[in-house]
């Protein structure tokens, strides 16, 4: 089989696997599912009978798992009490905020990242390169939602300069589409700089530690005898080959992208994935943090097959390797 | 001179866990590391036991809320005029004591899969680590907030759930390394004189692998300290412990950030820094002595 048809069926393997957790999870709960799912409402005999129903609850665990994954195939994740509408809505509303807050820091991230990694690597040993280690170490090892409050007293009520909740100013009138535009701009620097600052570090320790191991490969030490100028040979020889160990490690990056948009969204109300789940994890909201789970999963894990396929197409080796 | 059947196994055995601390002590950044750490543990211990304010204990008027700093209350108080440094004190050993305990649980767990996975091989690895790499690629937050809310918040709940979370990657490292042992002479040595896989496992493996499983611990600890703090700014936090992390929860809830109150907001979160960056400094040490070509002057 090819390389293709193969990786697809293992990440169609993964969302099965992490629907059919997913589903057993929540359905271990001790007590009636269908008191967890209607815990805000006082409901009637007759409206938990047509719930239970619809829901597959008259039946057994295995026949509740087949409603489950129907319901998940017609794209039902269930209805939330506490939100007053269908979970998928709520969602879909969400996601599309959770992805610009994450694109937006991943571009800066990326980018800072790969050339502090390369400013420290290049310079292995120095001053500069131990400074730029120990400042990556400090800002990693710092809770995400802290970096979020620091930032929130420092810009947002101290000197007052930027916006530290929501996605736009609350009801404000827009002359033009532009000024709207720029107002979720304004919304979204304290976020997007939270998780920069924390996750950088990631990508400029990954970046040195390859170039460092690149720089002492034999053919580094034939460009340096070809008497190269340091930047060709740093950028166009080095980095080059350091890369690659860099994005097979950025799929530790993805998963842990989630788990930093929660933090971020709600230090910042942002209204996304995040915040929806804290909102639900406060309202005890157990059909959304069950669909927001699989969810999450789902997109890393398509997230991680993206970032596969394109490392096979950036680095030949593989496919000489097959 | 009389041959000893352990002169193989003396000489491939594993530095012991003395010289390794000792190159610690001569790398700057481990030195660095390992004093915070000792401070931090030794402050959570004894910190508590001296410190003359009762965590819990309410303000009496309203005139003892959110007060900055002050002779009597070195951190000040908190929105219910408890003190804040005795919180503090308190706090770290909530931290520590997830850190760790947690930080066990994932080594056993993890070293367990690792080591038969890349023992026995074969189907069982496949299983094995088809499971593993499902834990490697879920998002752990959100499965810690589900499952934290599923099965309540108590401490020992907490614990559980970070540490049979946070395996995955011990496991994939000891595999493999537990693969290239495989291959070294002493395990058909050891065969070929009647040990059993339980034996060669017990007397050969885990010796070998343990200073592996030492360096990655030391990472998880930072992981499972950073996890309790999430959990409780989240509001998963053991309502009746008061740690770094909840400290923040209510921090944030009571609006101390928008009301200027650094000196609640402040020490939790320097306090989660120190000790994970300890911890992270030891671990990056710890890399750098078992991957010469990474070492640097400093």
């Amino acid at each position: 089989m090819g390389y293709l048809p193969r990786k697809s069926l293992q990440v169609l393997g993964s969302i099965f696997a992490v629907t059919t957790f997913n589903f057993f999870l929540f359905h271990i709960i001790p007590g009636d599912p269908l008191r967890l799912i209607a815990r805000t409402q006082k409901l009637d005999a007759e409206q938990v009978a047509a719930l239970r129903i619809e829901y597959g609850l008259d039946g057994s665990l295995f026949s509740q798992y087949l409603t489950y994954i129907g319901n998940l195939l017609h794209g039902d994740l269930g209805y939330s009490f506490a939100l007053h509408e269908q979970v998928s809505t709520a969602l879909m509303r969400a996601l599309g905020h959770t992805a610009l807050l994450l694109a937006t820091s991943t571009v800066i991230v990326v980018l800072f990242g790969i050339f502090l990694g390369v400013f420290a690597g290049s310079r292995q040993g120095s001053k500069a390169d131990s400074r730029t280690i120990i400042g990556a170490l400090v800002f990693w090892s710092m809770p995400t939602f802290w970096v979020g409050m620091l930032l929130v007293f420092t810009f947002g009520v101290w000197w007052g300069v930027l916006p530290i909740s929501g996605i736009t100013t609350p009801n404000a009138v827009y002359e033009t589409y532009f000024s709207y535009l720029m107002d979720i701009a304004r919304h979204l620097v304290l976020p997007t700089l939270t998780l920069a600052l924390v996750d950088i570090a990631f990508f400029v320790l990954i970046t040195r530690t390859s170039l460092v191991e690149v720089m002492s490969e034999d053919f580094m030490l034939t460009a340096r005898g070809k008497g190269l100028p340091r930047r060709t040979l740093v950028w166009r020889h080095g980095v080059r080959n350091a890369l690659l160990p860099v994005m097979t490690a950025s799929a530790l990056y993805i998963s842990g992208l989630v788990g930093g948009a929660i933090q971020v969204e709600v230090v910042y109300s942002w209204p996304g994935m995040g915040l929806l789940m804290y909102n639900s994890v406060l309202a005890r909201d157990y059909a959304v943090l069950e669909a927001a789970f699989l969810v999450s999963s789902v997109v890393v894990i398509l997230a991680n097959f993206a970032t596969d396929v394109l490392y096979r197409r950036l680095d030949p080796r593989v496919v000489v390797a097959q | 001179m009389t041959t000893n059947s352990n002169d193989f196994e003396l000489r491939e055995a594993p530095e012991t866990q003395l010289s390794i601390l000792g190159k610690i002590w001569q790398d700057r950044m481990g030195r660095i590391g390992l004093l915070m750490t000792v401070s931090v543990f030794t402050i959570s211990i004894i910190g508590p036991m001296i410190w003359p304010f009762d965590p819990a204990a309410v303000g009496a008027d309203a005139s003892s809320i959110l007060q900055p700093p002050n002779s009597q209350n070195w951190l000040g108080t908190d929105e219910l005029g408890r003190d804040v440094f005795s919180q503090f004190l308190q706090g770290s050993r909530v931290s520590l004591l997830v850190g760790v305990t947690a930080t066990i649980i994932a080594t056993v767990i993890g070293a367990g899969i690792g080591i038969s996975s890349g023992y026995f091989m074969g189907r069982l690895d496949t299983v094995l680590m088809a499971i593993t790499d499902f834990f490697l690629v879920v998002p752990s937050l959100p499965l810690m907030i589900a499952m934290g809310s599923i099965f309540g918040q108590n401490l020992t709940v907490i614990i559980l759930i970070i540490g049979v979370l946070s395996w995955p990657r011990n496991a994939r490292i000891i595999r493999s390394q537990t693969l290239s042992l495989r291959e070294r002479k002493f395990v058909p040595r050891a065969k070929s004189l009647g040990a059993t896989d339980l034996r060669i496992i017990r007397k050969h493996m885990i010796p070998h692998v343990l200073p592996l499983v030492v360096a990655n611990t030391i990472l998880v600890v930072a992981g499972a300290i950073l996890a309790e703090a999430t959990l409780a700014f989240i509001g998963l936090g053991d309502p009746d412990r008061i740690s770094w992390g909840s400290m923040l929860h209510f921090a944030f809830a009571s609006g101390a950030i928008g009301r200027g109150a650094w000196w609640y907001f402040m020490p939790p979160g320097l306090g989660i820094l120190a000790i994970v960056l300890a911890f992270t400094l030891l671990g990056h040490s710890f890399d750098r002595i078992n991957n010469p070509r990474l070492r640097d002057a400093a």
